[in-house]
């Protein structure tokens, strides 16, 4: 039995799985197997890989030095098991961050996280749209990182080892059914190895019926604004900028 | 002080109680990751028997965590009620799982006993135990905890409607709730997790849920899970908060973590108890915790991660609670594997925490990077529902589009509600029958107007 049509009338207010029908109590056939065509999506979208190359062109216009780092997880699956080496930059990739250091700039981690398509996608749109604004703010620009089988907390020994005075991490996040390319963006003052998830402020669903490019960028500028007037990230900065009526999905 | 057992004729040393937990139990890549599991199914056995027969009293004079660096561990130590303990006290953990799955602990016996066990006993005599032992036990186990509606009775099984979005959108999370209310879900809260921890956001998001209650006149709570930070501000500017919510860990770092602290629990939930909106109760806390946020957050002390997610509960129990679920395969693979060590963890959370005297849920789900899918989901839905879980989630086509992970859906709450005889708390159950929900489906009408929801 399909749903009745006010209640499917619903839909058109959100991307969820609302009015699905009801086969006795379990799912009608088609919703069933659009489920399980979703999570295959999903499943192959974690085995993705960044194109490190292609990035570095798309990130080009922004006129920043790109660099590329990797973990110290040496594949995907050593990737999800162990993400203690996914916070950590393999070996002489600390020594070649610090040869070119960005003192007290702010830096920008670009890394995989756990979905490099949405990464490869949105990244390079929302730091077209944030660049401009943190320049017209006057915060000093650091480099952009480009790193392989990466975490959020990569960012600390990064930002660490450029003597960066914050960094932003956009990275990938996990799949979902209905989102297969979400990029998050974590903000951190001050960056070192040790940082806990309470020192960060963070962004997330930015893609295509989530968080537009621009609306992140300006956050993400409110958020740098922010940290900079009052010396922190993490719970002591609370997202208080005005908000608007959202646009529909 | 050491513990051993031999094996095999292999006699096998744990230096001490932290080691022997972690090594007695079951496994899973969490402890794995942290060094701390067993190197082989021998020595994890030996472990176990070890285990076993350590007696109940040990676990009140070594702490896993030091009394002096921790003040969860003084928390449990100077809560620990010696007289409510005294039945169990002269039992090892061997003896305490015999009696525990004998007839002499009843619901009268285990909601007595409560108050006189710590964490880590329970913790301990869930690793000597299988799936079974720990769906039996906990089904026996009888916790009811009032706001606006009744939550925990025998026979009962409460729903949470996670009605989230991914931006935000009022209308997003209208139509959730409405999609929700109309296949029976939304009993134990309707919950929204805010995208983002904004504070005019969750002003916005806790209007929209008190209106959207008022006007459907529902006989439930509602919640928007931002940190309690947020939720104590917003109750300054004189929001509507029924219930205030919080991730907690079983260790202060862990809590650190998370940026709280008891204080700022109690400190919370004093203010929430001030707006007395309850009706029929004042339980006013709703907690989440899972295996492996402290790991997580490297504030574990080498405790393994079952036996820190127990006295996350120790936590919870001091703040008398509405809820607490366990968001078990949400922290991902490296913690939990698959979907064997999802359902055992899941299993062990609800089992420790009704035990400790909780009105325990679970969140039944897991992420795209687990191996794990919708028939993992469905054994363990079921095997909670067996053990009486108070409630599951509620999440529309069990896909959380803000989230970005799997949950269960509101047909799977028909679903295990209609294959166990359970219902909904009986408030609501009548508030559904006066609305005429279920009669509505059936003739393909929409008993709750959606205007009323600010969707037209």
């Amino acid at each position: 039995m399909s749903a009745p049509a006010r209640w499917a009338d619903l839909r058109r207010f959100t991307a969820a799985r609302v009015a699905l029908g009801r086969a006795g109590n379990g799912l009608p056939t088609a919703a069933h197997l659009d489920f399980q065509e979703a999570h295959a999506r999903a499943r192959d979208a974690v085995w993705s890989a960044l194109d490190p190359e292609a990035l570095a062109a798309a990130l080009a216009p922004l006129g920043l030095p790109v660099r590329h780092v990797a973990s110290e997880a040496e594949d995907r699956r050593t990737y999800l098991l162990r993400p203690d080496l996914g916070r950590r930059l393999r070996a002489g990739d600390r020594a070649r961050l610090a040869t070119d250091p960005a003192p007290g700039a702010m830096a920008f981690v670009v890394a995989d996280g756990l979905c490099a398509t949405g990464v490869q996608a949105q990244a390079p749109a929302v730091l077209a749209e944030a660049v401009p604004l943190l320049r017209r703010a006057g915060v000093p620009l650091g480099p952009v990182v480009v790193a392989t089988q990466g975490r959020v907390a990569l960012g600390d020994e990064v930002g660490e080892a450029l003597g960066a005075g914050m960094v932003a991490v956009l990275i990938g996040e996990r799949p979902g059914l209905s989102a297969t390319d979400s990029l998050g963006i974590y903000l951190t003052l001050a960056p070192r190895r040790g940082r806990t998830d309470a020192e960060r402020n963070c962004l997330s669903n930015i893609r295509p019926g989530g968080m537009a490019p621009r609306a992140a960028a300006e956050t993400l500028a409110w958020l740098v604004g922010a940290a900079r007037r009052i010396g922190a990230t993490g719970i002591a900065l609370k997202d208080e900028q005005p908000r608007g009526v959202l646009p529909p999905p | 002080m050491g513990f051993a057992h031999t094996v095999g004729g292999t006699r096998h040393v744990f230096p001490d109680l932290r080691a022997l937990l972690a090594r007695a139990t079951p496994p899973r890549s969490g402890d794995a990751l942290a060094g701390l599991a067993a190197a082989s199914a021998q020595e994890r056995v030996a472990a176990q028997r070890a285990l076993a027969e350590l007696p109940l009293r040990h676990f009140l004079s070594e702490a896993v965590i030091p009394y002096e660096v921790d003040e969860v561990t003084r928390l449990i130590l100077d809560r620990h009620d010696a007289a409510a303990f005294a039945p169990v006290a002269h039992l090892t953990v061997g003896g305490f799982r015999d009696w525990l799955l004998s007839e002499a602990a009843d619901a009268a016996a285990l909601s007595a006993l409560a108050p006189g066990l710590a964490p880590e006993m329970v913790a301990a005599v869930s690793k000597i135990m299988r799936l079974q032992d720990l769906v039996a036990v906990a089904a026996k186990c009888r916790v009811t905890t009032r706001f606006r509606n009744t939550i925990g009775l025998p026979g009962r099984l409460s729903i949470r409607l996670q009605p989230n979005d991914p931006v935000d959108d009022p209308r997003g999370v209208a139509a959730a709730i409405l999609d929700g209310l109309l296949l029976g879900a939304g009993d134990a809260v309707i919950g929204v997790n805010p995208a983002t921890d904004n504070v005019e956001t969750t002003l916005r998001l806790l209007d929209l849920l008190d209106a959207v209650r008022e006007r459907y006149a529902i006989p439930t709570q509602t919640c928007v899970l931002a940190h309690v930070t947020t939720t104590l501000l917003a109750i300054g500017r004189g929001a509507p908060v029924d219930l205030v919510f919080q991730s907690i860990g079983g260790t202060e770092a862990a809590n650190r973590s998370f940026g709280v602290s008891l204080s700022l629990l109690a400190e919370a939930r004093e203010a929430t108890l001030a707006l007395r909106r309850g009706t029929v109760g004042d339980n006013v806390m709703y907690f989440e915790t899972g295996q492996g946020s402290a790991l997580s957050a490297e504030a574990h002390h080498g405790v393994d991660q079952q036996t820190v997610e127990a006295r996350a509960y120790a936590v919870a129990r001091e703040f008398a609670p509405l809820l607490v679920n366990s968001v078990v395969g949400f922290i991902g693979p490296e913690y939990l594997f698959d979907g064997k060590q999802i359902i055992r963890a899941g299993l062990e959370d609800h089992f420790c925490g009704k035990l400790l005297g909780l009105p325990m849920g679970v969140d039944v789900c897991y992420t795209n990077h687990a191996e794990a899918d919708q028939d993992d989901m469905d054994a363990l839905l079921t095997l909670l529902g067996v053990a009486g879980v108070t409630y599951v989630m509620g999440v529309p086509g069990a896909d959380d589009v803000m989230l970005a992970y799997q949950s269960t859906s509101f047909h799977d709450g028909l679903y295990v509600r209609a294959a166990l005889g359970r219902r909904p708390a009986p408030e609501f159950e009548a508030w559904m029958e006066r609305m005429g929900l279920e009669a509505g489906a059936r003739e393909g009408r929409l008993p709750l107007a959606p205007a009323l929801a600010g969707l037209a």
